[in-house]
């Protein structure tokens, strides 16, 4: 247990805030309109893997730095 | 409507809908069909993606040894080292001991403790990497060629048969200084070891402290003496902290291996989809084509066209082989397996040289556009351009190929330990083999939850692949916007 150990959990917890933001409002956004599911659809896909790699990048620096 | 491809609707949620074969599709069929001949043929990808894996080979350790005397004693083990056996389940306790047997008569590594602890770690990482031969069931290996380098003694061909691997894959034979350590060669650090064939027994371990992080040293003993190795090559060529070695290794490892399988199976099944498309033309897709119909129309219509609206055709090539090609290795990782079994694409170097080809394909294809935004974005004070936007946009420029290499590394590489890991209740709650009904507890416990992770690497597979794909169709299509005021 050390410090990186700590920082790969903060990490995880911003990504997690985030993708939760985004699968809630995609969730919203789909109710109101279902027939734009299609467009919301992509926009999530790329809006959560952009948050992912800015988790990951946390992450890595944080295994090889800490 | 916007026409989804059924096969997709079952991941993302829409409802099932039988494929229909749309006018707009049969208009398509000729550009279709010369997309997917060229996924095989098209020789500017090819050429890229050889030179860019050569480029990744040459990447490996190819620099001198650094500062170790080549000494034909090794110190003695000056902290617990155990055989390489302590994570040994039940059935290879007996090999077991007479590793520890070796070990402690010659003096380089002290036995093992006679219970030794589950390390499931470990365990996970020893498996999601890569080796030189692949293990199938047992003592039963499929021997693969191993083609090594060190500048001292030069070339050395052979396979991983004539290291004569038992147990876990460490070999009891060396060649040419060359020994098999838990299925990975490693060399001996003594320049003065025999060449040819020599028999060798252990090897033991022991953990030191190298530049403040603790290192596994492992040894081997031959005619009575006992040889420090080096560590097995790494493909970040020691930048990473592996530290760097003494020889290169060019071998077909167990990665390359199932790479080169998947490339062959694709290619055969892409060249009958498209022969099919030249032999029923004008008829409804069956068969093979059936299934591969969708998955293309949907990197084309979901994929490219609306990342990259004009030119998506230049790119489909790269798209569709991109896709398949990860798509592929992801699922033949998932097989628990012989043909599977191999972590390709969570093998750091694979994504990394896919990324690189994502990377050289938006900039070559970039327009005056894309670039003007980088290095002088308009409508920007020039003191905030110079200070921030270009320092950002170029580093961006970089840091778009690292996450991609990163997000499908670390996407496959999590759900292999966290399968791993799952297995491994079994022997962490057996007390590894020692509790009958420990091992039971846990396999109730471990084979549902197993089952459920490998549902959930089934989704993962395709969404890295989708993913992967339309993110490079997201920077192609930045490449290739033109300017709209």
């Amino acid at each position: 247990m050390n410090l990186a150990t700590i920082g790969a959990g903060l990490a995880a917890i911003g990504a997690g805030l985030g993708i939760g933001l985004i699968g809630g409002k995609a969730t919203e956004a789909i109710a109101r309109q279902p027939e734009a599911l299609g467009d919301i659809r992509g926009i999530v896909i790329l809006t959560a893997a952009l948050i992912e790699g800015a988790a990951l990048v946390c992450m890595v620096l944080s295994f090889f730095v800490g | 409507m916007r026409r989804i491809p059924h096969f997709f609707r079952i991941f993302f949620g829409g409802s099932f809908r039988k494929p229909i074969v749309d006018c707009t599709f049969a208009a398509d069929l000729n550009s279709l069909y010369s997309s997917l001949g060229m996924i095989a043929l098209r020789k500017f990808y090819i050429v890229l993606v050889f030179s860019a894996l050569s480029l990744a080979a040459f990447g490996q350790n190819n620099h001198t040894d650094h500062d170790h005397t080549g000494g034909s004693h090794a110190e003695p083990a000056t902290e617990a080292a155990h055989s390489d056996e302590s994570h040994a389940d039940a059935g290879h306790a007996d090999a077991a001991e007479a590793a520890h047997g070796e070990g402690e008569s010659h003096g380089c590594g002290h036995p093992a403790e006679e219970n030794p602890e589950f390390n499931a770690s470990e365990t996970a990482l020893h498996h999601i990497a890569d080796a030189n031969a692949i293990h199938i069931v047992g003592d039963v290996y499929l021997h693969l060629p191993c083609i090594l380098y060190a500048p001292s003694a030069g070339w050395t061909f052979t396979t991983t048969s004539a290291f004569h691997p038992h147990h876990h894959g460490n070999g009891t034979m060396a060649v040419d200084g060359y020994v098999l350590v838990h299925g990975n060669v490693m060399r001996v650090k003594d320049e003065n070891f025999p060449k040819g064939e020599v028999a060798v027994t252990g090897p033991t371990h022991e953990e030191r402290e190298v530049n403040g992080k603790p290192k596994m040293i492992y040894f081997v003993q031959a005619n009575g003496n006992c040889y420090e190795l080096d560590a097995k090559t790494s493909y970040d060529g020691g930048m990473l902290g592996g530290g760097i070695t003494s020889f290169s290794d060019f071998s077909i490892t167990r990665n390359v291996f199932t790479m080169l399988l998947t490339v062959l199976l694709l290619f055969f099944v892409f060249r009958a989809v498209a022969k099919s498309y030249k032999t029923r033309d004008g008829m409804a897709p069956k068969g093979l084509q059936n299934f591969f119909e969708p998955l293309v129309t949907f990197i084309r219509d979901d994929v490219a066209k609306p990342n990259i609206p004009k030119r998506y055709d230049e790119f489909m090539p790269f798209l569709l082989s991109v896709f398949f090609f990860i798509l592929g290795l992801n699922l033949i990782g998932q097989i628990p397996f012989f043909p599977g079994s191999a972590n390709v694409t969570g093998n750091l170097s694979i994504t990394l040289v896919l990324a690189v080809i994502t990377f050289i394909i938006t900039n070559l294809k970039g327009n005056k556009h894309y670039w003007e935004h980088i290095f002088w974005m308009p409508g920007v004070p020039t003191v905030l351009k110079v200070l921030i936007i270009t320092p950002i946009e170029i580093l961006g420029l970089f840091l778009k190929p690292f996450t991609l290499m990163l997000r499908l590394f670390a996407n496959v590489t999590a759900g292999h330990i966290v399968i791993i890991s799952f297995v491994s209740l079994i022997f962490i709650f057996g007390d590894a083999g020692e509790s009958m009904s420990g091992t039971a507890i846990g396999a109730a416990a471990s084979i549902p939850l197993t089952l459920f992770m490998m549902a959930l690497e089934l989704l993962v597979a395709f969404l890295q692949a989708y993913i992967f794909t339309m993110l490079s169709a997201v920077y192609f299509g930045m490449a290739t916007e033109e300017a709209h005021h």
